[in-house]
């Protein structure tokens, strides 16, 4: 066979290399892309938790204990989201969270519930959800 | 003569109208007793009605954020919203 020079060399290894970390950022793209805790996704799509009008998730109902540490985590961070992208944006925190809300509720699933702008939980249908006046 | 017994204004002058009318040589007449018995109503009951308002209720959450605001807002809430799958 051919003996590879230096050049072809590293030429190859930079492929090769560059494939593997492709694949591997591939793969956490996918994963990320429904990274949302089982748990949570689970209540979710069985309308346990909503999406509420101010950008944050909501009981509906009752909820059970081991759901309410998963829920009030992800609210926590969400906040922290918010916070980030107000300030980079010169809006108030509210602000920002209440148009994520607009478009959190928009993006909800058919079986899913939201908040509709009188307080009460809907369960989103085929139809575009009921958002308060303010929503793009 | 009649005597007026009551003390309510709106009594007192409905008895004062049937008065004048008698003097006049007229009947008291459909209307008369229909205006008396409205002057009568309004002034002894005030109406008070209690139905639910035609409005659906609107809880106004944070009144002082304005829609120019969320409009210019949409776009970046939008990419937040799509960076951050795990929690949204």
């Amino acid at each position: 066979m051919f003996r590879l020079t230096n050049d072809r060399l590293r030429r190859r290894l930079t492929l090769g290399v560059s494939a593997v970390v492709a694949a591997a950022l591939g793969l956490s793209g996918t994963v990320a892309a429904q990274g949302r805790n089982p748990a949570y996704d689970t209540a979710r799509r069985s309308g346990l938790v909503g999406e509420r009008m101010d950008g944050y998730l909501g009981y509906v109902g009752s909820p059970p204990a081991d759901l309410r540490g998963v829920v009030e985590d992800i609210n926590i961070k969400r906040k922290a989201v918010y916070a980030e992208k107000a300030k980079a944006n010169s809006a108030t925190l509210e602000e920002y969270a209440l148009t994520a809300g607009c478009l959190a509720i928009a993006r909800t699933s058919p079986g899913e519930k939201y908040q509709a702008p009188d307080g009460s939980w809907q369960t989103r249908g085929d139809d575009p959800p009921v958002r308060d006046r303010r929503c793009p | 003569m009649i005597s007026l017994s009551s003390t309510d204004a709106a009594t007192a002058a409905t008895a004062r109208l049937v008065e004048t009318r008698r003097r006049a040589g007229h009947g008291l007449g459909k209307r008369t007793a229909v205006l008396g018995a409205v002057a009568l109503a309004i002034a002894a009951g005030g109406c008070i009605s209690v139905k639910a308002p035609d409005k659906p209720i609107v809880i106004e959450l944070n009144v002082n954020i304005r829609q120019e605001v969320v409009y210019r807002l949409a776009e970046d809430a939008g990419n937040t919203i799509q960076s951050n799958p795990d929690i949204f």
